[in-house]
C-alpha cells in the first residue's frame, strides 16, 4: 500500500500564492518520512491534499495505485489513519469508546461492534500504554494522555499508512520520545508513516527521509544528512543555524543567538 | 446502553403513559385506565380511547422526534445547549400559522400546513445564508443564520398580529406556544408516517454523529464524508422538527435538555443516546401535557409553558454544571 502524490498544486480562492504548488512525494511502507517547514510552508495543507480533503488545481493523489477520488472516505480510513493536529476533546466520551471509534470505518452505519473490534483497540490501546486510562473520560485527561489515546485510536484502525500532523507539539520530553519510540517500532513492523513536525532535531534521528517545504515548494527532499545542513535549512527558516553531527548520518541543528558562530561540541563527537 | 438505563428508561415511558391516560378534566384511576383500554363499554372508555390515547401517544411521539432532533443538532453544530428550532424553524412555522389565522383559511389543517411550510421555507433561507459558494458549511454561519432569519420572521409575525383582530391574536398566540387538544388518531397516523423516514435516517447516521462530534478533521480522517453527512443530518432534523410544530405548536425546552440529560444517563455514544433521548423526550412530554390539563382544571394551558416552567430551571442547572 503506497500513497503517492505527483505535482500537488493547491490554491484557495482568494490567496495571492499558491498555497501548495509542485510537491510530490510517496508514503511507503517501512519508511518514516518527515516534513518540516517555517509556520505557513503549507505542511498541513499537504496533508489534506494528500488525503483527498483540499481540492487540487494540479496533481493528482493515488492510493495503492488508484486515484484517491475513486476511494470511498470510510475505504481510505480502513487503511490511511491520519492523526489531525489540533482536536478538542469531546465531553463525556470515554477513552476506551474514544479509541473505538477507530473501528467505524470497518463497521459501516448498523453493524454491531463485535469482539474482533474490541480486541483491536484494547491492543492498540496497549500498545500506547493507553489501556490504563480506558475508563477515563477523554476531556479529564493531560495533553500527553489525550495524544495517547489518538495514537490508539489511529491504531486500532489498523491502518498500513500513518499521517501524523505534529504528534509531540504538546508532548514533554518523555512523551514525545516515547511516542516517536512507538512509532519507529511500528516502522519497523511494515507501517508506513509520514510525520509533519516543527522538530528538526528528532526527525534527523527518527526519519530516513526528510521533505523542507517553504511558501508550498519543496526546496529540500532526501536522507537528513543531505537535508539538515546550513544551506538548506538557513534560508528556509531564515534564521542562522549551526549543525553538529551527533552520530554517523544524525546531523542536529542549533539555533544560533546573534553574534554567535558555531555549537558547543558535545555528544559523540567531543571525545574526538 | 447498559441494562439497567434501558429498564429505567422503558419503566419512565410506562409510566408516563399511565399517568398521561389517567390525568384530564376528569382523573381515572390506573386501574380505571386500565378497564377502559381492555373493555370498550367500560365506564370512561371513549374518553381514553378516543381523546386521550391518541393525544398521549401524539405526545410521545412528538416529544421523542424533538429529544432526537436536539441530540443530533448539538453534534452537528458541536454544541450541547443547541435546540431544534435554532435553525429559524420556530420562526418561519410562527410566519405560516399567524398567515393562516389572519386569512381565515378555513380548514381545520390550514394553520398546521402553513406553519410547516413556513418552517420548511425559513430553513431553506438559513440553507441558503450559509452556503457561500466553495465553502463548506460551516456550523457557526449556520447558527448566525439561523439567529437572523429567526429575527426577520418575528417582525413579520408581529407586523400581522398588530393589524389582527384580539381573537386572532389570541388564538396566533396560544397555537404557538403549543398544545395537544387538537390531537386525534388521525393526526397521530399522518404524523407517524411523516416521522419515520428522517427518524430512520438519523439513527442510521448516529456512528457519523459520534465522528462529527469529534470536529471535522478528526471525522474526515476516520472516513465520514462531513459535508454529505451535515447536509443530510440538517435535512432529516428540519423535516422532522417542522412536522412536530406542525401538529403541537412550538413546544420548546424537550430538544434542549432531554438529548443533555440522556447524556449522562446513557453516554455520549449515539446508537445509545438517539433511543435513549426519544424515549425519554416522549415521556417528558407525555407528562408536561398531562400537568398541562390538570393544573388549572378543568382549562387546559399550552404545554409549551408547562415545558418551559419545568425546562427553564433544568436548563440553568445543566448550564451551571456545563460550565464548572
Amino acid at each position: 500500500m503506497i500513497l503517492e502524490a505527483q505535482g500537488l498544486r493547491v490554491h484557495y480562492p482568494g490567496a495571492d500564492q499558491p498555497s501548495l504548488d509542485g510537491v510530490g512525494l510517496r508514503v511507503e511502507p517501512g519508511h518514516l518520512m518527515a516534513v518540516v517547514g517555517p509556520n505557513g510552508s503549507g505542511k498541513t495543507t499537504m496533508l489534506r491534499a494528500l488525503l483527498g480533503l483540499v481540492p487540487l488545481s494540479a496533481g493528482l493523489v493515488r492510493l495503492d495505485g488508484r486515484p484517491l477520488l475513486e476511494w470511498r472516505r470510510a475505504e481510505v480510513a480502513m487503511s490511511v489513519a491520519t492523526m489531525p493536529q489540533r482536536e478538542e476533546p469531546a465531553p463525556l466520551l470515554t477513552a476506551e469508546d474514544a479509541v473505538l471509534l477507530g473501528r467505524y470505518p470497518r463497521l459501516g452505519a448498523l453493524t454491531p461492534v463485535g469482539s474482533a473490534d474490541r480486541l483491536a483497540v484494547r491492543r492498540a490501546m496497549e500498545r500506547c500504554d493507553a489501556w490504563v486510562l480506558r475508563h477515563r473520560v477523554v476531556d479529564t485527561l493531560s495533553g500527553g494522555e489525550w495524544q495517547r489515546v489518538r495514537l490508539a485510536r489511529a491504531l486500532a484502525q489498523e491502518p498500513r499508512l500513518l499521517l501524523l500532523d505534529e504528534p509531540t507539539a504538546s508532548l514533554d520530553v518523555r512523551h514525545a520520545m516515547e511516542l516517536l519510540e512507538l512509532v519507529g517500532t511500528l516502522v519497523v513492523g511494515g507501517l508506513g508513516v509520514l510525520i509533519i513536525t516543527h522538530e528538526l532535531n528528532l526527525a534527523a534521528r527518527y526519519a530516513d527521509r526528510i521533505v523542507v517545504l517553504q511558501r508550498g515548494r519543496m526546496v529540500a527532499d532526501g536522507p537528513p544528512a543531505e537535508v539538515i545542513t546550513p544551506t538548506v535549512l538557513g534560508p528556509v527558516f531564515e534564521w542562522p543555524l549551526a549543525i553538529t553531527e551527533w552520530a554517523p548520518g544524525i546531523p542536529q541543528v542549533f539555533p544560533l543567538r546573534p553574534g554567535e558562530s558555531g555549537p558547543p561540541l558535545f555528544g559523540p563527537q567531543a571525545d574526538r | 446502553m447498559t441494562r439497567r438505563a434501558v429498564l429505567l428508561l422503558v419503566a419512565l415511558a410506562a409510566a408516563a403513559l399511565v399517568i398521561g391516560l389517567a390525568s384530564g378534566a376528569s382523573g381515572l384511576s390506573p386501574g380505571q385506565v386500565w378497564r377502559a383500554l381492555v373493555d370498550p363499554s367500560a365506564a370512561g372508555a371513549v374518553i381514553v380511547r378516543q381523546l386521550r390515547a391518541p393525544r398521549v401517544l401524539l405526545a410521545f411521539a412528538v416529544g421523542g422526534s424533538l429529544a432526537v432532533s436536539g441530540a443530533a443538532l448539538q453534534a452537528l453544530i458541536r454544541n450541547p445547549l443547541a435546540d431544534p428550532y435554532l435553525l429559524g424553524l420556530s420562526g418561519g412555522a410562527g410566519v405560516g400559522a399567524v398567515i393562516a389565522m389572519a386569512l381565515r383559511w378555513p380548514s381545520a389543517w390550514a394553520v398546521p400546513l402553513a406553519a410547516f411550510v413556513g418552517a420548511l421555507g425559513a430553513v431553506a433561507l438559513v440553507y441558503r445564508l450559509s452556503a457561500v459558494v466553495g465553502r463548506r458549511l460551516d456550523p457557526r454561519v449556520l447558527l448566525l443564520s439561523g439567529v437572523i432569519v429567526g429575527a426577520f420572521a418575528a417582525a413579520i409575525m408581529t407586523a400581522i398580529i398588530s393589524l389582527s383582530s384580539a381573537e386572532q391574536l389570541r388564538n396566533a398566540f396560544l397555537w404557538l406556544l403549543g398544545g395537544f387538544g387538537a390531537a386525534s388518531w388521525h393526526a397521530l397516523v399522518l404524523f407517524a408516517a411523516w416521522a419515520a423516514l428522517p427518524l430512520a435516517v438519523l439513527v442510521v447516521s448516529g456512528r457519523g454523529l459520534d465522528l462529527l462530534h469529534l470536529g471535522d478533521e478528526p471525522a474526515e480522517s476516520l472516513g465520514a464524508d462531513v459535508d454529505r453527512l451535515r447536509r443530510r443530518i440538517l435535512v432529516a432534523t428540519s423535516l422532522l422538527t417542522a412536522a412536530g410544530v406542525a401538529v403541537s405548536g412550538i413546544v420548546g425546552f424537550v430538544g434542549l435538555i432531554v438529548p443533555h440529560a440522556m447524556r449522562g444517563v446513557v453516554g455520549p455514544i449515539h446508537r445509545s443516546l438517539l433511543p435513549g433521548a426519544f424515549v425519554a423526550g416522549g415521556a417528558f412530554l407525555v407528562l408536561a401535557d398531562a400537568l398541562a390539563r390538570t393544573v388549572v382544571r378543568p382549562m387546559e394551558l399550552p404545554v409549551g409553558v408547562v415545558t418551559a416552567v419545568v425546562g427553564v430551571p433544568i436548563f440553568a442547572l445543566l448550564l451551571r454544571r456545563s460550565l464548572r
